[in-house]
């Protein structure tokens, strides 16, 4: 803990910006009035966990994907992948795991294209400095209208495979346990087919802004928020990166395993979540390093960071130009994390052009069921990072236990990491500037946070960024986007 | 038949057999009157009263009222359609309704009626009762909290099913379904195939395990309005009327 005192502390929760994404950041200073540490508080409070309990375990993921409007497909299919075990359907016929794999390639070009064009571009656009009249998605398309463009529709392709493979675009219910309810009709895929060329080269040209931007300011980006980390996420059995299914795999800074093909049901034993007074949201850490050595990151870099290769041709060759940047080593540039993004948005392209070439996609056998087990563990790689759910179910049934632990979560840690380096680089005496507002929004910007989704689309996540010294006296303020004065 | 005689529906003349109810002239003659205890294979009950028309003027519940000769019924005028759509908005908050996840989304005909009537969102405050899911059969599970009390699996069980498995127990807000079993569904003696479990018009009574395997596009309701159907008669008796 740091010297705030907590009975002097001061939490303030506005109920009204919490529920549209709102980051509150305390700063705490030490005798000398430097930085000693950085807290970012998550305030929202979900409870999913809780009210799963006593619904049948087939409604689950359909139920647990209202967790999130943006990549609603994660929790869909991460639930769904869980209770596959529970119906011992868990070897998925060609077709049902195909339409799967559909769905969540669709799912991570739309999410990585909105992350990237409508959220990201204007501050890599732009700078970090522009003025925010300027510096949001409008100022993109005004400027950069082909580019706005062609977020718009990289975003639509992908939401347009979702209802094909989904029913919906939002909240579906394509997968069901133990396989998915519909195959792709040859009209579907032909409609999909006949633009997938426009939409890889479109992918190609995000890919290198992001590169090329990277290269660039690599002199100001290198330090810029950024930090050693281990890094975490799914891996296929022979080590290539593998967005839907995989083992758990981390490495430490120096790129050596901590473990390796861990098959991602023994989780617990590996992971573990620790609690902090001051965040709804728990922290989780490798067991055997422990909390103070065992965060880790999880999300685009360190999939691109942890995986051995990449099974799609551009996207590894992309992946090869990204890792030189460690120079043999996972590659630690918070910034960097939007080349990885765009790696990946090309990599689930290619992935689509090649499924939509496949003919299991119009197969028939959709569901398998085996024997019944009581514990169901299903992990994705969701456009933000590795998702966990565990379910309980009793023989009626019904769940009766839920554990989620969202990807925003396991980079919680890191990003709290981020908003203190930058605070450390940034902070001059106790004066909230807007560009030390600006730095710190873009920081936690790089990890693409669910916290933040709603109103962060026009440019302007609320943000309060608060001064507190080491008798936990509040002596500096500032804020974007929310209202002081009714905040206080 | 010679027996079958004539009343007004809607200001049109339509034929009826003796011991038809409005409701079934109306359905033979292409009228959709809104229901949702009333059921083609069950007993009449005139509970849900969602459909009350005007017989000679008098509200009346078109599913237990005889048709007769010379009755003059309106099904759909302003008034009645307004109460309609209260009666759906009771419906709504009186239970835990939660269409975004329920699995008979798309099949529901309270969620249906919602839609055809336009309803957008309650006008009365949400009851957020506190109800009881029974999962204690091995096939079949019933989440009293999307139960409106229509009573069609008491009548089902009863005079389909010739089981009696279903009952209902208290009276005013606190009437439920209860089971014919001291320890709850699993000690009765229904079976995943019965009608009763068939005839639920909401997600109220489940076959476990079948959950959202149409997908959204194919349910009953996705492509055309409850009542469509029975629409449909008169529309295809109207085009064949022109080709004459």
């Amino acid at each position: 803990m740091a010297t705030a005192a907590p009975q002097t502390r001061k939490i303030v929760i506005e109920p009204v910006t919490r529920v549209e994404g709102h980051g509150k950041v305390t700063i705490l200073l030490d005798e000398e009035r430097k930085v000693r540490q950085a807290r970012l508080h998550i305030v929202e409070f979900r409870g999913f966990e809780r009210f799963v309990q006593g619904r049948p375990f087939w409604e689950a993921p359909v139920l647990v994907q209202r967790l999130c409007g943006i990549c609603p497909v994660s929790h869909h299919l991460a639930a769904a992948k869980a209770m596959d075990w529970i119906v011992g359907g868990e070897r998925l016929t060609p077709t049902a795991e195909k339409m799967r794999r559909l769905m969540h390639y669709g799912q991570t070009l739309q999410s990585h294209a909105l992350h990237f064009f409508h959220l990201v571009s204007p501050d890599l656009l732009f700078g970090f400095d522009a003025d925010p009249v300027e510096r949001n998605v409008v100022g993109v398309a005004r400027k950069f209208p082909d580019l706005a463009v062609q977020g718009v529709m990289l975003r639509k392709y992908g939401q347009e495979i979702i209802k094909a493979t989904a029913g919906k675009k939002i909240h579906g219910t394509g997968a069901i346990p133990g396989g998915g309810n519909k195959n792709l009709s040859i009209a579907e895929r032909d409609g999909f087919l006949k633009d997938i060329e426009q939409m890889l080269e479109w992918s190609r040209g995000a890919l290198k802004i992001a590169a090329d931007y990277t290269a660039e300011h690599l002199a100001d980006l290198a330090d810029f928020g950024s930090f050693v980390s281990n890094h975490l996420g799914l891996v296929r059995e022979d080590g290539a990166m593998d967005l839907y299914h995989g083992n758990l795999r981390a490495v430490d800074a120096e790129g050596k395993a901590i473990f390796d093909q861990v098959d991602y049901r023994k989780y617990l034993e590996y992971i573990e979540e620790e609690v902090k007074p001051w965040s709804y949201m728990k922290f989780p850490f490798i067991r055997s390093l422990g909390p103070d050595r065992g965060w880790y990151r999880v999300g685009p870099l360190a999939r691109v960071n942890i995986c051995d290769a990449i099974d799609t041709p551009e996207a590894e060759k992309a992946r090869a130009a990204f890792m030189e940047l460690g120079g043999g080593k996972p590659v630690q540039v918070t910034m960097a994390y939007h080349w990885a993004r765009m790696i990946e948005m090309l990599h689930a392209t290619e992935k689509i052009r090649d499924l939509l070439n496949d003919p299991d996609l119009q197969g028939e056998d959709l569901v398998v069921t085996g024997e019944r087990r009581p514990v169901g563990i299903g992990l994705i790689e969701a456009p933000r990072g590795t998702l966990f759910h565990h379910y309980e179910v009793n023989d009626r049934d019904q769940i009766v236990r839920c554990n989620l632990i969202v990807s925003t979560t396991n980079n919680n840690t890191p990003m709290n990491r981020a908003v203190e380096k930058v605070a450390r680089d940034h902070l001059e005496g106790v004066e909230v500037t807007e560009g030390l507002l600006n730095r710190i929004e873009v920081a936690i910007r790089a990890y693409d946070p669910c916290l933040s989704c709603a109103t962060h689309a026009m440019g302007r996540m609320p943000l309060v960024v608060e001064v507190v010294d080491a008798e936990g006296q509040r002596v500096g303020r500032g804020a974007k986007g929310v209202s002081l004065s009714a905040e206080a | 038949m010679s027996k079958t005689f004539t009343l007004t529906i809607d200001n049109t003349a339509v034929k009826a057999e003796p011991g038809w109810t409005i409701l079934q002239a109306a359905d033979a003659a292409g009228v959709y009157i809104p229901r949702l205890c009333g059921h083609k294979d069950l007993v009449p009950h005139g509970s849900c009263r969602v459909c009350t028309v005007l017989v000679n003027g008098r509200p009346q519940s078109a599913c237990t009222t005889p048709a007769t000769p010379g009755m003059v019924v309106d099904t759909a005028t302003d008034e009645l359609k307004e109460h309609r759509k209260r009666l759906i908005e009771m419906l709504f908050v009186e239970g835990n309704h939660f269409c975004m996840f329920c699995e008979r989304s798309g099949g529901c005909e309270l969620q249906a009626l919602g839609y055809r009537f336009g309803m957008l969102s309650p006008r009365y405050p949400y009851q957020f009762p506190v109800r009881e899911v029974d999962a204690s059969h091995p096939d079949v599970m019933v989440d009293r909290n999307r139960c409106i009390l229509c009573g069609r699996c008491v009548r089902a069980s009863r005079d389909l099913d010739g089981r009696s498995a279903f009952q209902f127990v208290g009276r005013g807000p606190e009437k439920r379904i209860a089971f014919n079993a001291a320890d709850g569904l699993g000690g009765t003696d229904i079976e995943a195939a019965d009608r009763a479990v068939e005839v639920c018009p909401v997600g109220a009574i489940l076959r476990k395990r079948e959950g959202y395997r149409v997908p959204i596009g194919q349910r009953p309701y996705d492509r055309d309005p409850i009542g469509s159907d029975i629409e449909a008669k008169a529309a295809a008796a109207a085009g064949a009327g022109e080709e004459d």
